[in-house]
């Protein structure tokens, strides 16, 4: 009965049960918990015929609703998902249910706003990935923000009140930008329809216009060199939750948003500055591996690991340009997409499950520092094996999910520039020398203190969370057909969408 | 205009109901609230209320199919001007709500306050529906005596009485500044009637010199009303100064007031003359986003900030009115409405928090507000939320009209002026909500606030937000109006 509107019961469902929780109180943390709980899981549950569901074959919107909203501005609420943005909601979701469950204990202080929060910030993200109507997927958007100001803001770490709003108006000024391109747009095509503003002739003049203002918003949300500074800030102030759907979901809107707006929307704009975006993603993944390489907190070193990574997002997106410019011939270009979109999920589950790790260890120590650690392996053996396991993958090795997307990826990049593969491939020699090094510090090595000394492994409810993001991890290197085949029809609609000229006559 | 002629003058009268109303309530009530005792002055509270309320009703049950004029073709009803007057009746019934607890703790539960407020009230009416010069000018005066008078109200206090004879002072330089500009038009176009400007501008007097300086005139006259830089030297220090129920009352309907007075004479007067003080209004606008927004972060008094943040939302709503089309107009109204909505709300969370011998007015005074009352926490963060333009809240969807306005004339510069200021703005909003949110509180202090009040606020808060989540009706309201 409710098959035709999958897609917002999956955002009002958190939304709606986020402010349950909130209603729950903090006085009461055990309701809190068992109730956001079930709502997260409900939601999960709710997400998964997506994916069943899911019909490969076609590149048009799947699962979508249509109704009216706001008739004076001609705003709908539109809702629908494609291959690409299937997989990433279900990363919300399940990743959602992991920072709940990760949450269970580690968070004593307003219990109730703490998980009403990511409930809240799960809706709208969901939301964000589905909206076909622009001005929807704008106010989905910016009330991101807002949780996860409060979220940094409340749990975080010392310096918090500096990250957080640090985070919120780097974020903000980048949207507002992007706000003011979507109602250029909807001035001259009429309306708010993203599938209209993708048809919508455009001169190159306009289309850079654009094309800068949505730069403004995405990279900032991916974040892509030189304004990536909010996020080490960001990250190792905010709580273990905040962390892991930051880098999980959050800097996948910035990708998501390249691929759905800036390349549809101003093709030749794309084309035109592609070298712009391919040149920060490759200083972002060389210049930044080495930063990381140099971190003495563990959180920042996975933060600038992060940057580097997403590199591969953007190098993907925009290195087709670059194929077509020197081979002449399309082959390639969905090949490069397909890895965006897949390093999108693998670094999501990655990053994800790494913040868990530091999560994980700092409720024992209480610091974030790798000087304070050394040889946990001897203290927490099973934790110690899925670390590491996180850590290769995180380095790429083959048979994990991280080898896949940065494999296709530079391989697609060969057919641009032998250079542009080049320096991409730098990251496996960095990626592999900054998260081995971490590892060699923080868990190999003789017992560092009679802290680690201390430390008890992983329990239970630990032991799952690490444990499903494991299989994951693995399930997606070692057999990515599934998303790679539910997504192939969106990519090769996409490659055609953006080879074509929209200047108009 | 012909002879005078009785018939004339009457046969509109009914349209001028809820104003002849609303002045025989204030006569009323002013002759009651003398048998009422001090302890039972809430009954005046009552009555004006009352008396607001349905004056609404009132002003909803005029029947108009497009414009009409009556008394002499001085007052003019249309739809904006219901529209408007309902808004700013409501609104100042809510302030009166928002006032009486706060006037109890002083010990300045006066009954003056309310027929003040009444007329104040009735001169916005009266100004709304001004299709005359003379009109305006009426209704314009009649409102800025009672607020002249409303910021001293407070006798004992020096500081209400030094803003009090600072807003009097700038503000009659205003006003005679307006006589001056209104002398100059009435003098080049030979008429008094705002149709009959318009239709002098229309014919030819647009580039006329002497209507420019006409011009000029009143757009000091309107930038001093709104607050707009660089006439807003009143607006902190007249915040800042009265006491927190008359800033309520300043910071609120009176906007409605500027916003016609704009409107009448720049559009239904001087419409024809757009480009000249579309122009004026650019500097003005910008001014008024640049220094409103980065003055307000260094403030530390909440009525000073929130005195800056109008001072920046004025240079929004100029940015609808200066683009000169109706979609423009559309946009100010709208931004006009939800401001005055999310202020009265805003300064209502000062009333609710202020107790004896304590004004709240810090923004320090918010610290740890979630953990004392995480309901009215949230109430604040919406209005903060939505001051700043972040959706799902309605300011989000009055700055989105506004932007859209100012790309509809290409004037893309100002729009990303616009945004970036914005930017700017939602620093300080954020620091109120990082107050409440992420500090500990200082003050244990229950709050406390009679039901009535917090059933209101809270009211206003949620419609804040579901106006937020679903604005079609407002944008409905504003494109009827202005079509």
């Amino acid at each position: 009965m409710f098959s035709g509107h999958l897609l917002s019961i999956l955002i009002w469902l958190p939304i709606v049960g986020g402010f349950a929780v909130l209603a729950v109180g903090n006085d009461n943390p055990s309701t809190a918990r068992w109730a956001s709980l079930l709502v997260s899981v409900a939601t999960l549950a709710a997400s998964v015929p997506l994916f069943t569901r899911f019909d490969p074959h076609t590149a048009a919107m799947q699962f979508v609703e249509r109704s009216a909203w706001i008739p004076s501005v001609n705003a709908h609420f539109a809702l629908g998902i494609d291959g690409i943005a299937m997989p990433l909601i279900l990363l919300t979701t399940f990743t959602t249910v992991l920072v709940v469950i990760a949450g269970w204990g580690s968070v004593q202080k307003r219990v109730a706003q703490y998980f009403g929060a990511f409930l809240i910030l799960e809706g709208a993200m969901i939301g964000v990935f589905c909206a076909l109507d622009a001005l929807l997927f704008y106010v989905f958007w910016e009330v991101m923000l807002i949780p996860m100001f409060i979220i940094i803001g409340v749990w975080g770490g010392p310096r918090r009140v500096y990250a957080t709003i640090k985070f919120f108006l780097y974020t903000f000024l980048g949207s507002l930008l992007m706000l003011v391109a979507l109602i250029y747009l909807h001035l001259k095509s009429g309306s708010y329809d993203l599938a209209a503003f993708q048809r919508l002739p455009l001169s190159l003049t306009e289309q850079t216009m654009i094309f800068l203002a949505f730069f403004a918003a995405f990279a900032v949300k991916v974040p892509m060199w030189p304004v990536h500074t909010w996020l080490p800030d960001a990250h190792v102030e905010a709580p273990t939750g905040g962390s892991v759907i930051l880098a999980a979901i959050m800097l996948k809107m910035g990708g998501y948003g390249f691929l759905r707006l800036s390349l549809p929307i101003t093709p030749d704009a794309s084309r035109e500055l592609a070298w712009l975006i391919i040149a920060l993603s490759l200083i972002a993944v060389v210049y930044i591996g080495f930063v990381a390489l140099a971190q003495k907190d563990m959180k920042k070193l996975i933060a600038y690991s992060s940057i580097a990574h997403m590199g591969f997002v953007t190098l993907g997106a925009f290195v087709g340009y670059k194929i077509l410019a020197s081979t002449g011939s399309q082959t390639g270009i969905a090949m490069a997409l397909d890895g965006s979109v897949v390093q999108m999920i693998s670094h999501g589950l990655i990053s994800g499950a790494l913040f868990l790790c530091v999560g994980v260890m700092y409720d024992r120590v209480h610091s974030r520092e790798i000087d304070a650690y050394g040889g946990v392996v001897n203290t927490m053996p099973i934790f110690a094996s899925f670390m590491v396991l996180f850590a290769l993958a995180n380095a790429g090795l083959p048979g994990t999910s991280g080898f896949v997307g940065e494999f296709l990826v530079i391989l697609a990049s060969f057919k641009g520039n032998v250079w542009y593969a080049f320096f991409a491939a730098v990251t496996l020699i960095l990626g592999a020398a900054y998260t081995l090094w971490l590892v060699k510090r923080v868990i190999f090595g003789p017992v560092a203190n009679e802290k680690v000394a201390a430390m008890k492994d992983l329990d239970g409810r630990e032991f799952l969370v690490l444990g499903v993001l494991a299989i994951a991890v693995l399930f997606v290197g070692l057999w990515p057909a599934p998303l790679l085949e539910a997504m192939h029809a969106s990519t090769q609609h996409l490659t055609q969408q953006l080879l074509v000229s929209k200047i108009g006559p | 205009m012909n002879a005078f002629s009785v018939a004339a003058f009457t046969s509109g009268l009914n349209l001028a109901t809820p104003e002849i109303f609303l002045a025989l309530a204030g006569c009323a009530i002013l002759l009651l609230d003398l048998l009422i005792g001090d302890s039972r002055r809430h009954w005046t509270a009552a009555l004006s209320i009352a008396a607001l309320l349905v004056t609404a009703v009132l002003a909803g049950g005029v029947e108009v199919n497009g414009p009409v004029t009556a008394l002499g073709g001085m007052f003019l009803v249309d739809a904006m001007s219901q529209a408007l007057k309902i808004v700013a009746l409501v609104i100042v019934a809510v302030a009166f709500v928002y006032s009486v607890e706060y006037m109890r703790h002083r010990g300045i539960l006066k009954g003056e306050y309310f027929v003040l407020g009444l007329f104040a009230t009735l001169g916005i009416l009266v100004l709304i529906s001004a299709a005359s010069l003379v009109t305006v000018y009426l209704g314009l005066e009649l409102l800025s005596l009672c607020l002249y008078a409303m910021v001293a109200f407070d006798r004992d206090s020096g500081r209400s009485a030094e803003s009090a004879i600072k807003y009097f002072v700038l503000g009659s330089l205003a006003s005679g500044t307006l006589l001056y500009g209104m002398s100059i038009i009435y003098g080049v176009t030979g008429s008094l009637d705002l149709g009959s400007i318009a239709a002098a501008v229309q014919g030819g007097l647009a580039t006329n010199i002497g209507l420019l300086f006409g011009i000029a005139f009143v757009i000091v006259a309107i930038g001093f009303k709104f607050g707009a830089v660089p006439f807003h030297m009143w607006i902190p220090d007249v915040y800042e100064g009265s006491p927190t129920c008359v800033t309520l009352f300043v910071g609120s309907a009176p906007k409605i007031a500027a916003f016609a007075l704009a409107m009448r004479l720049l559009v239904d007067g001087l419409g024809g003359a757009q480009v000249d003080w579309g122009q004026m209004l650019v500097v003005l606008s910008v001014l008024s986003m640049a220094i409103g927004n980065v003055v307000a972060i260094a403030q530390t008094n909440l009525k000073r900030m929130l005195g800056y943040s109008t001072i920046s939302h004025v240079g929004y709503i100029l940015l609808g009115i200066l683009a000169g089309t109706s979609q423009g107009y559309q946009s100010a109204m709208f931004y006009t409405i939800t401001y005055v909505i999310v202020a009265a709300g805003s300064f209502g969370m000062i009333l609710l928090l202020s107790r004896h011998g304590f004004e709240a007015d810090r923004i320090e005074d918010f610290k740890g507000l979630n953990a004392r009352s995480p309901w009215f926490a949230g109430m604040m963060a919406i209005f903060m939320f939505s001051l700043a333009g972040l959706p799902p809240f309605i300011g989000f969807w009055a700055k989105l009209g506004v932007i859209q306005a100012v790309l509809g004339i290409n004037a893309v510069w100002l729009a990303v002026v616009a945004v970036l200021f914005s930017v700017v703005g939602a620093y300080y909003y954020l620091r109120v909500v990082k107050m409440m949110y992420f500090d500990e509180p200082v003050d244990a202090a229950r709050i406390d606030g009679s039901p009535l009040m917090r059933a209101v606020l809270s009211a206003n808060a949620l419609l804040v937000l579901l106006l937020g989540i679903a604005p079609g009706a407002l944008f409905v309201v504003c494109a009827h109006a202005l079509p």
